[in-house]
C-alpha cells in the first residue's frame, strides 16, 4: 500500500494483460470518454431521438470492433500491404468517377450488391499516410528533393480524383494526411516556408482563371455571412448558439437554438454548437481536453514507435485526427470556411466513425507490437 | 538497392528527426487549440450578451391577446352589439405550400366560393404580421366545422379558430346609430396604437362603435411565446391577461328605434328623437339601413359593391349627414327671431294675400294657399303656416339677425357630442354667400330663408336638436348617444351640462309652444289630423321643395315621379308642459306632412303611453 495513486494507475495501464490483447488502455479510456460525451450531446441535438442514439452506439461498437481487430495486426503487415492497398483504392476511385452513385450532385459512393454502398475516399484517409510512410520506410530521412516530388505526386493524384467527385473536405484531409507524413519525415523547413509563400500567389493566379460563379462560391465560402439566408444562415445561427451558451451553458436539452431548430445540421457537422450552447465554455473545454488526451497519447505512441513506418504513420494519423477537430470547431465558430467536416466521435454519421476507429486500431497496434527490449 | 543502404543508416538520428517534428507538431496543436479556446472565449464570454439577445430574438415572440370588446346596451338593457363565438377557417400563409396546393387540398372538404378565394388572395397582398392567420372562410356551420376537423391533420397551415366576433342582433334599423366594426386597415392603424391592435380582429368604424372605440376596445394582453425556426409556437412563456373593454349604455330606446324605422315604410327618410331633459338621443334612424354584420369580418367585395351602388344610398347616414331644407318647420324659430329683435309681435295684425312682393310689380313669392289667409296675427301665422307672413318678416329683418339667432339653435353647426361625421348643414349669411358664390346677398335670398328654403340646409339631427331646445324652453343639453360608460355616467369634457338660451322676453317660450300646440289642436292647424291624444303635443309641419318651381308654375303631385315629390317634414314634442320627447321626422319625397306627423304621433303614443305594438316586445328589455 506504499504505492501512490499515480503509480498504481501506471501499473494498471502497463499491465501485461492489455499488452497481450494489444489494447492501449489510456487511448481506449480517452476514446470512451469522448464517445460517452458525444452520445449525451447527440441525444439532445437529435431532439431526444433515442433511436438515433442507439444507431450511433451500434456504430461505436462496430468501430470498436474494427479498432481492436486492427490492433491485432502487426505494423509490418500493414507496411507490406500499403502499396497494394493504395493501388486498389485508386482503382476504386476511378470506378467512382465512372459509375459512382451519390446525391446532391456529388458521386461519392460505389454501389455494392445487396443495396450497400461504399465510399473509397474515406479509406484513402488511412491508406494515404500508410503509403507515404511505406515509401519512406526503407529510405533515409530526411527526404531528398526528388523523393519529395514523388511523394507529392502520390498525394496529388487521388486528391484530385476525390476533389472531382466533388468532395472537397475529404480531399483536403487526404492531402493533409499525406503531407503530415512528409513533415514528420523531416521535410526541410525551406520547403515549408516556400510553400507558405507560394500558396497565396497560386491562389491569386487561380482567381484570375475562375468564372464569376466560381469566384462567388469562393467568396461565400470565405465570408458566409454575406449570404445570411443561404450559406450564412448556418454560421450565424451556430455563432448565436455558441455565444448564447456563455460560461455554463443553458443546460442539457435546454438550448433554444438547437431545440427550436434554428441551428441546422445540429446533430451532424454543427453538433459542437449544441454542446457549446447547452454546456457553455466549460463543456467546450472538457471536450477539447478529451481530444487533447487522445492526441497527446497518439503523439506519444508515435514518438516511441519501433520503426520509421510506424512512427510516421502513427504521427500522421494523430495529426489528421486533430485537423478534423480543428477544422470542425473552427468552421462552426466562424473562423474557417464551412467545409463539410464532422466532429470526430461526436457528430452523428456512419463512415467517419469507422475510419477514425480504424485509425486508433493502427495506433494501438503500433504501441503493442513492439519487441520487448 | 535500398537494402544495401540500410546498413549505413543512422536509425537513431532518423528517429530523432521524426521525434523533433512530433514535438513541433505538439506545439502547433497546443497553439491551434489556444486559437479555438480564444475564439470560444470571445464568443461565449466577451460577446455573450450580444448572442444571448440574438438567441432570444430568434425564439421569443410577443403576441397580443385581443381583449373582449365592451357591449352596447340600449336604455333598457337590450344588447345592441354583442360578442359571440364563431368558428372560422384560417390559413397561415407562411406554412402552406402554395395557394394552388391549398385549393387542391380543400376541394371536396369544404366549399370555398370564388369570392372567398378572391378576398383571401387580396388579403395576402396586404401588409400583415408574418405567421398571422388569414381568414379564408368565416362562420363555419357545425357540419362544415366537423368535416374540416377530420382532415385537419394533413392540412398543415390550416386551422379552425374559435373567436369572439361582433354581432348586431337587430341589424338594419340600428346600423346608422350603433355603427359597426370592421377589419382593421392600414389607415385605421394610423389613428390608434399599432402595438395594441396586434392580433385584434376588428376596429370600430362608424357610429357608437367608431366614436367609443377607445372605451369599447379595452387593453390587450400580452402572451410571450417561444417559437421555433419555422415560426410555430412551441410554448407560452408568460402572459399578461387582457383588460376587457367597458360596456356602454345608450339613451337609445331599441323599441322606439325599430318602430320608427318600420313606420317609415317604403320611404327613405330619417327620424331623430331626443329627450329634452338630458339631450339623450332616443332614436336615430336613417332609412334604408344595411346589415352591419356584413362588415364585421370583412365585407365581401360583391356585397360592398351592391351597397355602394344602390340608388337608395343605404350606407349614407341621413340622420347626421342628410342636408334638407327645413321648410316650414323653420317658422317657429323665425317667429322667435322676429320677437327677439322687435320685427314682430304677438298682437300686430297682417293681411295675408296669396303672394308676397318685395317691390310692387316685382316677383311674386307665393303662399301655399292660393287665396291667402286674410287678416292674421303671429300665432295664426304659425298655426296655418302662413308663408307670406314669414316672407315679409324675413324681408324686414334681413339675413344677419336671422343668421345670428338661428345659429343659437344649432343651425349651421353641430351640437352632437359623441358621433363622428355629423354635418353642419348650411345657415347662410352674407359672408357665406360671398365666400361660396362670390355674390352679394339679395333680399330675395332672405325671403326664401324665411320659409326655410333657398340656401338653408339642415340635417335631421340639427332639426331635432332645435325643437328640443324649444321644448326645454332654452335650458337645453347637447344631444348625445351615451349615458353610462361602464358603471359611470359619461362625461363630455365639460360640454355635457345644461346650456341656456335666454330670450329678451322669456314668456315667448310658452307663447310659441302654445302656437305650436294649436298647430295640432286648431281646426285650421296644419297638424290637426294627429289631434286627439291624452297628452299634449306641440308641432310644426313642413314640406320641402326638392327643386325650385318656376314662377307661376303649379305643383302637380300626380305628374311628378316620386323621386321628385316634396320632402315631408315634421317637428314636435310632447307633452307640452313637461316634455319627455322631441322628434324630427322626414319622409323623402313623402308629399304632404301627414306622413311624418302620423309617424310622430305613433312614436309619442309608444314612448309616452307605452302603446307599442305587441310585436316589439322582444326589444322591451327591462322597461315596464
Amino acid at each position: 500500500m506504499r504505492d501512490s495513486f499515480f503509480e498504481r494507475v501506471v501499473a494498471f495501464t502497463n499491465a501485461r494483460l492489455w499488452k497481450l490483447i494489444h489494447l492501449d488502455i489510456l487511448l481506449l479510456g480517452a476514446l470512451l470518454l469522448l464517445m460517452a460525451g458525444g452520445l449525451i450531446v447527440l441525444y439532445s441535438a437529435s431532439g431526444e431521438n433515442i433511436g438515433m442514439v442507439e444507431r450511433q452506439g451500434v456504430r461505436f461498437i462496430i468501430g470498436m470492433g474494427v479498432c481492436l481487430g486492427l490492433a491485432q495486426l502487426p505494423p509490418k503487415y500493414m507496411r507490406r500491404a500499403s502499396p497494394a492497398l493504395f493501388a486498389f483504392i485508386v482503382v476504386l476511385l476511378i470506378a467512382v468517377l465512372l459509375f459512382g452513385i451519390g446525391a446532391k450532385g456529388a458521386q461519392r459512393w460505389l454501389g455494392l450488391p445487396g443495396g450497400l454502398r461504399f465510399q473509397p475516399s474515406e479509406l484513402m484517409k488511412i491508406v494515404m499516410p500508410m503509403t507515404i510512410a511505406w515509401y519512406f520506410s526503407d529510405r533515409q530521412l530526411p527526404p531528398r528533393y526528388n523523393e519529395v516530388l514523388v511523394v507529392l505526386g502520390l498525394i496529388i493524384v487521388p486528391v484530385l480524383m476525390i476533389a472531382k467527385q466533388p468532395d472537397l473536405g475529404t480531399a483536403l484531409l487526404v492531402a493533409v494526411s499525406g503531407i503530415f507524413v512528409l513533415f514528420l519525415a523531416g521535410l526541410g523547413w525551406r520547403y515549408i516556408l516556400g510553400a507558405a509563400v507560394l500558396a497565396p500567389i497560386a491562389g491569386y493566379v487561380l482567381w484570375h482563371f475562375m468564372h464569376d460563379y466560381q469566384r462567388q462560391r469562393v467568396l461565400t465560402l470565405l465570408d458566409p455571412e454575406s449570404d445570411p439566408l443561404g450559406a450564412g444562415w448556418n454560421i450565424i445561427q451556430s455563432k448565436t448558439a455558441i455565444g448564447s451558451g456563455g460560461l455554463y451553458g443553458k443546460g442539457w436539452m435546454e438550448g433554444t437554438q438547437a431545440q427550436l431548430n434554428f441551428l441546422p445540421e445540429s446533430h451532424t457537422d454543427f453538433i459542437i454548437a449544441v454542446l457549446a450552447e447547452e454546456f457553455g465554455l466549460i463543456g467546450c473545454c472538457l471536450l477539447l481536453f478529451g481530444y487533447l488526451l487522445v492526441i497527446s497519447r497518439g503523439l506519444y505512441i508515435a514518438a516511441n514507435a519501433e520503426d520509421n513506418y510506424a512512427r510516421l504513420l502513427a504521427g500522421s494519423l494523430t495529426l489528421t485526427f486533430f485537423v478534423y477537430v480543428f477544422v470542425n470547431i473552427g468552421m462552426v465558430s466562424g473562423i474557417l470556411p464551412v467545409v463539410g467536416v464532422p466532429l470526430p466521435l461526436v457528430s452523428y454519421g456512419g463512415t467517419s466513425i469507422i475510419t477514425i476507429m480504424a485509425t486508433f486500431g493502427i495506433l494501438m497496434s503500433v504501441q503493442t507490437h513492439k519487441r520487448a527490449r | 538497392m535500398s537494402h544495401r543502404h540500410q546498413n549505413f543508416r543512422n536509425y537513431r538520428q532518423e528517429r530523432q528527426v521524426t521525434r523533433n517534428r512530433i514535438i513541433a507538431s505538439a506545439v502547433f496543436v497546443l497553439l491551434l487549440v489556444s486559437v479555438l479556446l480564444g475564439r470560444l472565449f470571445y464568443l461565449q464570454i466577451l460577446q455573450h450578451k450580444v448572442y444571448e439577445t440574438k438567441a432570444d430574438d430568434n425564439r421569443v415572440l410577443l403576441l397580443s391577446i385581443p381583449p373582449t370588446r365592451g357591449l352596447i346596451y340600449d336604455r333598457n338593457g337590450v344588447v345592441l352589439a354583442d360578442n359571440r363565438p364563431i368558428h372560422s377557417l384560417t390559413v397561415v400563409p407562411e406554412r402552406i405550400k402554395s395557394v394552388a396546393w391549398l385549393k387542391k387540398q380543400l376541394a371536396g372538404v369544404i366549399d370555398i366560393t370564388p369570392d372567398e378565394w378572391h378576398d383571401f388572395e387580396q388579403k395576402l397582398k396586404e401588409y400583415r404580421r408574418p405567421y398571422q392567420p388569414i381568414t379564408l372562410k368565416s362562420q363555419l356551420t357545425d357540419a362544415q366545422w366537423a368535416r374540416v376537423a377530420v382532415d385537419l391533420y394533413k392540412l398543415d397551415g390550416v386551422q379552425v379558430e374559435a373567436q369572439l366576433t361582433r354581432y348586431y342582433p337587430y341589424g338594419k334599423a340600428f346600423a346608422h346609430a350603433i355603427g359597426y366594426v370592421g377589419r382593421i386597415t392600414e389607415k385605421d392603424l394610423d389613428r390608434v396604437d399599432k402595438q395594441a391592435y396586434q392580433g385584434a380582429l376588428f376596429i370600430g368604424k362608424t357610429g357608437v362603435e367608431g366614436y367609443y372605440e377607445h372605451v369599447l376596445f379595452g387593453k390587450p394582453g400580452i402572451s410571450k411565446v417561444e417559437v421555433n425556426a419555422r415560426g410555430r409556437i412551441m410554448e407560452e412563456l408568460g402572459r399578461t391577461p387582457p383588460v376587457p373593454g367597458k360596456s356602454i349604455h345608450l339613451y337609445l330606446d331599441a323599441r322606439l328605434q325599430q318602430y320608427a324605422y318600420d313606420l317609415l315604410g317604403n320611404y327613405k327618410g330619417s327620424v331623430v328623437a331626443i329627450d329634452p331633459n338630458t339631450g339623450g338621443i332616443l332614436a336615430l334612424v336613417s332609412k334604408p339601413g344595411f346589415n352591419p354584420n356584413l362588415f364585421v369580418r370583412g365585407i365581401s367585395s360583391k356585397d360592398y359593391a351592391a351597397l355602394r351602388n344602390s340608388k337608395e344610398l343605404p350606407l349614407f347616414n341621413r340622420a347626421l349627414r342628410g342636408g334638407y331644407p327645413p321648410a316650414s318647420t323653420i317658422k317657429p324659430y323665425m317667429a322667435l327671431a322676429g320677437l327677439q329683435y322687435g320685427y314682430s309681435s304677438w298682437t300686430e295684425r297682417y293681411f295675408a294675400k296669396g303672394y308676397y312682393q318685395i317691390n310692387p310689380g316685382g316677383r311674386k313669392y307665393r303662399d301655399w294657399k292660393r287665396g291667402g289667409h286674410g287678416w292674421i296675427n303671429l300665432q295664426r301665422a304659425i298655426i296655418e303656416s302662413v308663408d307670406t307672413y314669414f316672407y315679409q318678416l324675413a324681408d324686414k329683418m334681413g339675413i344677419t339677425p336671422i343668421h345670428d339667432f338661428l345659429s343659437r339653435f344649432g343651425f349651421g353647426k353641430s351640437y352632437l357630442l359623441d358621433l363622428y361625421g355629423a354635418s353642419d348643414g348650411i345657415l347662410p349669411s352674407k359672408a357665406w354667400k360671398r365666400a361660396k358664390y362670390n355674390q352679394p346677398w339679395y333680399t330675395g335670398d332672405s325671403v326664401n330663408v324665411g320659409i326655410g328654403q333657398g340656401y338653408m340646409v339642415a340635417t335631421p339631427m340639427q332639426m331635432a336638436t332645435a325643437v328640443s331646445i324649444i321644448a326645454a324652453r332654452g335650458h337645453y343639453y347637447y344631444p348625445r348617444m351615451v349615458k353610462d360608460i361602464g358603471d359611470k355616467p359619461a362625461t363630455f369634457d365639460g360640454k355635457g351640462g345644461v346650456h341656456n338660451l335666454i330670450l329678451k322676453d322669456q314668456s315667448n317660450w310658452d307663447k310659441i309652444i302654445t302656437a305650436m300646440h294649436k298647430v295640432i289642436t286648431d281646426p285650421k292647424g296644419t297638424g290637426r289630423r294627429i289631434d286627439g291624444t291624452d297628452y299634449t303635443i306641440a308641432g310644426k309641419t313642413g314640406t320641402g321643395q326638392v327643386f325650385s318651381l318656376q314662377d307661376g308654375q303649379e305643383y302637380e303631385a300626380n305628374k311628378l315621379a316620386k323621386r321628385l315629390h316634396d320632402h315631408a317634414l315634421f317637428i314636435a314634442f310632447a307633452p307640452i308642459d313637461k316634455p319627455k320627447i322631441a322628434i324630427f321626422a322626414i319622409f323623402e319625397n313623402g308629399g304632404s306632412a301627414a306622413k311624418p306627423a302620423e309617424l310622430t304621433k305613433k312614436l309619442f303614443d309608444a314612448y309616452i303611453d307605452g302603446k307599442y305594438p305587441k310585436r316589439y316586445d322582444y326589444l322591451k328589455g327591462n322597461s315596464k
